[in-house]
């Protein structure tokens, strides 16, 4: 029987309607003659709060809300992987096929194409037994992405027919006899997107998620199945680092959330993702891609909804043993989102008007991160990590949002406008940043990239600390007051900071950095501070290294690409001994 | 619609700009309301909340002069629509969107929701189309480009208006002669600030092109809520519908964040920073993001919001709201006034954010992210060099030292400073730049190729003597 209520109040995005029987707690329901998308928020006796996903302007008290005994959930199936789909996950290519250019109110479209026919070739065969999270067959949604279908969470019985071919999402693939009966099992599943997806057991992380970023995966590495945070005031290079992580970080699947951000910056991603490529695979980017994007003039109820809808596809492809990463640009709409229902629900409010509950919240959806065996068969682990953006007012990250997650993640990459300023970029503070990983993929580094990596970093570390104390005295007293040692210093730090950690995005070759180049061109830095460290205990004058024809070499290693710099780096070390050799001959 | 409208007379509270009515029936959350005040003269509202009791609207002349007894009103059964035609171009409206050039009524070809309906991103083109502004500083080191959200953020007493007006006049796109639309909100500036962009127009006959919303200091402080959206719709319209390259002006967005404010408390909602509401940057980007491309449309829609920084404070929620939400700014700087530089311009921390889809080879030149680079680099060198030699004093600045002192300010007085009727070519911003980067050796200029240095040597442009 349809549960039918009436509307009794609209203000903004919430609205509140009486009457509708048995109503539950994020319950789906169509609202007003137009049937707009609301979830229940708040039940009070007969009544109940709705926020609702569209524009609510028109609305009328006593226009019908209907319940649909629903959560809010996600479809999830081959057919995501490309496509872009708002916060509630309607398929935005698809509705403007339908409403045009601008989007408008009321229409219900479901996520994944009905019609497509993807080819299923089934994993089990009749009479074997399958349980819950069992692949059950695999379809290449692209050429990147082998999608695993997976028995839904609950089922569990003996595979009685099976299909192999060319079908819909909702065509019966494989059945299975339960105890409850025949069920047939599609290749689509729903979820409740504020519900975690359920794994057999989660793994401690080991390996680190490979950014092509250099001042990342040197000094502020994140692990598979991390959590990062990048707070920064406007202009500071969020959303460039996120992109710069969707497109070269060593995941499997990206999924990108806009969250409240410029509608030009998804229409950057739709446009170039296609055209770049894969460094790993070859592919085009997009092949690997989904986007969810509730832009900042969409309605924002559906902005809240967006990063639940993001972390619950991701986990549905960790299920399946991918390595995930999931970036939010940017969590601080979406806390302000839930701000502003909160105000209209006339919640008391915490520090600067955030509902109490911002922390807790923030908490839940971080912990959504991580690395875990999969529920089924065949055993399987996968990943999400999670890469938040703050926008932090004013750029003051004493603010609750930037400071309650910080309390969660485990890597913080803090972004300076100082260094915004002067376009260095990455703005990523190296004094101010940090990793908590770094001793757990300490054991991976040594194995994998360099034995003496641990120790490069840290003598990296070291000259960088060092140049902020002996600036802090050029400050009081002048350059005049430092040793030819410590100018030495400010020298090296300077091309650390200018050779190395600073990294074009828009460079073709600069903008993805291989573990094995970042590597090559930190060792090549360390090597020349060693030689100049000899050089001026010895009494060869600085200016005089600083002349040296190896320097602007060394400046331009990072726009080499990476078969290059191996043919060249043995070469340059002579170089540089026999230059460095020829002026301490000199003294 | 043809149903009578129903008349209330059930007003029970007046606060601030926000008049509750009692016993309501059938109205819609954000309609049209007219109302009748004790002297028969005609008000405007719109509902900001309404239940099955009880509406509340935002009067948007005011509540001044409103009783409860003998105030009347009327819900129209509509949203808040502007009438639009071709017939926009060479008009003048009051913020409100009567038009008060003496000319007639808009016969209209439709009725547009001013509050607009977002862009699809799917449907959107990313901008790339670079528009030369004929001012150095723009066009080199914050190129715009058609479809691009760019604001100025000013302080009282700086040229921003000056500023805006000459972008108005000399943006033009290289090899298209299509006419430009200017279309100009003003939210609460003076009469002679008006009169400054209206002359202008005048004086370059280009009346017939630009559209005007103009709500004064002494209109109504409430109106300026809807005032920079009528604008956006006719711009939208003239853009969207019939294919021009419309540019949108809206001069001061702080005196329209205060009007939202004002509301807020009058609703006593919960207050975010300064007073603000906590919505302020989603109502800010129900603005902003109305100006983009759109793929297979042929017009577009380029916004200059332009406000002014109260106490010259960046960190004030309105432009630091405007900066999260824009493709970049430009800041006028009090101390470049000082010193006589014109455009003022805040050479760090400005920015535009679709630059680099604007430039390179077919677009301005194949050298311009380089040069640009460059100097950007440059001239953040000389700025630290000057606050150091601010503390410590001249005596242990090196050569290099100095060279980037002497380059920072050559960089203010020659090429950033320029004629309000003075408009350059990109070519020749770009060679300035060049010229200008002489002062540096080579070795200096690690953010270009060698190549292109050569290059630049070879052309003449780069021209470094070794003192
Ligand atoms: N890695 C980078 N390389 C080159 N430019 C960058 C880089 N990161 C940021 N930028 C510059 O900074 C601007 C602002 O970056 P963006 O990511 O949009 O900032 P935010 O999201 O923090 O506001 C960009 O438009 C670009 O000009
Ligand atoms: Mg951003």
């Amino acid at each position: 029987m349809e549960r039918r209520g009436r509307i009794v109040r609209i203000a903004g995005p919430v609205v509140e309607a009486e009457g509708v029987a048995g109503v539950r707690m994020y319950e789906v329901v169509r609202v007003g003659e137009l049937g707009l998308i609301g979830e229940v928020i708040r039940v009070e006796g007969d009544r109940c709060t709705i926020q609702v996903y569209e524009e609510t302007t028109g609305l009328r008290p006593g226009e019908p809300v209907v319940a649909t005994g629903e959560p809010l959930s996600v479809e999830l199936g081959p057919g995501l992987i490309g496509h872009i789909f708002d916060g509630v996950q309607r398929p935005l290519t698809r509705l403007q096929l339908i409403v045009g250019d601008f989007i408008s109110r009321g229409v219900s479209i479901e996520a994944l194409d009905r019609s497509r026919r993807w080819l299923f070739k089934p994993t089990v065969k009749v009479g074997d037994v399958v349980g819950e999270g069992d692949i059950i067959g695999v379809v290449q949604e692209t050429p990147m992405v082998e999608h695993r279908v997976m028995a839904p969470i609950g089922v569990r019985g003996v595979v009685r027919r099976v299909e192999e071919g060319e079908f819909t999402v909702n065509d019966v693939v494989v059945s299975v006899e339960t105890e409850r009966g025949m069920v047939g099992l599609t290749m689509l599943q729903r979820w409740p997107v504020r519900k975690p997806r359920p794994y057999a057991r989660k793994l401690p992380v080991e390996e680190p998620l490979i950014t092509g970023q250099r001042v990342l995966d040197t000094l502020f590495p994140l692990a598979l199945g991390g959590t990062a945070a990048i707070p920064g005031g406007f202009g500071t290079g969020k959303t460039i680092m996120q992109h710069q992580l969707a497109k070269w970080a060593s995941a499997d699947i990206v999924i990108y959330v806009g969250c409240g951000e410029r509608g030009n910056e998804m229409a950057e991603v739709l446009e170039d993702f296609p055209k770049l490529t894969d460094p790993r695979t070859g592919r085009p980017l997009m092949e690997r891609t989904v986007l969810i994007a509730n832009v900042s003039n969409m309605p924002i109820a559906a902005r809240e909804a967006s990063i639940y809808t993001g972390v619950t596809i991701a986990e549905y492809f960790r299920d399946m043993g991918y390595n995930v990463a999931l970036m939010a640009d940017s969590t601080s709409r979406w806390a302000e989102a839930l701000r502003e229902i909160s105000g209209r629900l006339g919640e008391i409010p915490g520090e600067e008007g955030y509902p109490p509950y911002l922390a807790s919240r923030l908490a839940e959806f971080y912990e959504r991160a991580g690395k875990v065996e999969a529920l089924g068969r065949p055993v399987r682990t996968g990943s999400v990590s999670i890469i938040g953006a703050v926008s932090p007012p004013g750029g003051d990250f004493s603010e609750p949002v930037t400071v309650n997650t910080l309390r969660i993640v485990r890597v913080f990459w803090a972004l300076d406008e100082e260094l915004a300023r002067r376009r260095h970029f990455p703005a990523v503070n190296w004094l101010r940043s940090y990793s908590l990983y770094r001793d757990e993929l300490e054991a991976w580094f040594r194995r994998k990239l360099d034995p003496e990596w641990s120790n490069m970093i840290r003598e990296c570390m070291y000259i960088l600390q060092r140049e902020e104390e002996l600036k802090e005295i050029v400050q009081l007293v002048g350059p005049d007051a430092l040793s030819d040692e410590q100018r030495s210093i400010l020298e090296v730090a300077r091309m650390i900071r200018e050779d190395f950690l600073a990294q074009h995005a828009y460079h073709p070759v600069d903008t993805y950095s291989d573990l094995e180049k970042t590597r090559i061109i930190l060792g090549i830095i360390l090597d020349f501070y060693r030689f100049t460290s000899e050089s001026v205990k010895k009494g060869v004058a600085l200016h005089r290294i600083l002349d040296l024809p190896i320097r602007g070499e060394i400046a331009r290693l990072k726009i080499r690409p990476l078969e290059e710099l191996r043919g060249i780096a043995d070469s340059l070390r002579t170089d540089m001994e026999r230059q460095f050799r020829e002026l301490m001959k000199e003294v | 619609m043809s149903i009578a409208l129903k008349r209330y007379r059930s007003i029970s509270r007046i606060s601030g700009p926000l008049l509750f009515v009692e016993a309501v029936r059938g109205v819609a959350y954000g309609e049209l309301v007219r109302i009748e005040t004790p002297s028969g003269e005609e008000r405007r509202g719109q509902v900001l909340e309404v239940t099955d009791r009880f509406a509340v609207i935002q009067v948007f002349e005011g509540t001044e002069g409103l009783s409860l007894d003998k105030t009347a009103v009327k819900f129209t059964g509509e949203t808040i629509k502007l009438p639009v035609s071709g017939d926009l171009l060479g008009r003048i409206f009051n913020g409100r969107g009567d038009p008060i050039d003496g000319g007639p009524q808009i016969v209209p070809e439709d009725y547009w929701d001013i509050h607009g309906m977002p862009i699809n991103p799917s449907s959107r083109e990313h901008p790339r189309e670079f528009i030369q502004t004929g001012i150095s500083a723009i066009d080199g080191l914050y190129t715009l480009v058609r479809g691009q959200k760019l604001p100025i953020f000013s302080g009282s007493g700086l040229p921003h208006n000056t500023l805006a007006a000459q972008i108005a006049r000399q943006a033009k796109v290289l090899g298209k002669e299509e006419e430009a639309v200017v279309v100009l909100a003003t939210m609460g500036i003076t009469a002679e600030e008006a009169r400054f962009f209206i002359e202008d127009f005048r004086s370059r006959g280009v009346m017939d092109h630009i559209v005007l919303f103009i709500n004064l200091a002494n209109d109504p402080a409430i109106e300026r809520i809807i005032t920079p959206r009528l604008a956006l719709t006719c711009a939208e319209y003239l853009a969207f519908h019939e294919g021009y390259h419309v540019l949108t002006l809206l001069t001061d967005m702080t005196n329209y964040a205060e009007a939202l404010r004002e509301v807020s408390a009058a609703r006593r909602e919960v207050p975010g920073r300064r007073g603000y509401p906590g919505y302020l940057y989603t109502d800010l980007a129900t603005i902003y993001e109305r100006c983009g491309r759109i793929h297979g449309v042929k017009g577009s829609h380029t916004v200059f919001p332009i406000l002014t920084m109260p106490h010259d404070d960046i960190t004030h929620p309105v432009p630091d709201l405007t900066a999260y939400i824009t493709e970049g700014q430009i800041i006028l700087s009090r101390a470049m006034h000082r010193k006589g530089i014109y455009p003022p311009i805040d050479i760090l921390p400005s920015l535009s954010r679709l630059m680099r889809t604007g430039i390179g080879e077919g677009r301005t030149r194949f050298d311009h992210r380089e040069v640009a680079d460059c100097c950007y680099y440059a001239y953040a060198e000389g700025v630290s060099l000057r606050e150091l030699i601010a503390v410590i004093g001249e005596a242990g600045l090196t050569a290099r030292d100095r060279l980037y002192l002497q380059f920072a300010d050559e960089f203010e007085k020659r090429f950033v400073n320029q004629g309000v009727y003075e408009e350059r070519s990109i070519e020749e911003t770009l060679d300035l730049m060049w010229d200008v980067l002489s002062i540096l050796p080579e070795r200096e200029l690690k953010r270009a190729d060698p190549k292109t240095i050569e290059w630049a040597k070879q052309q003449g442009k780069y021209k470094y003597r070794s003192s």
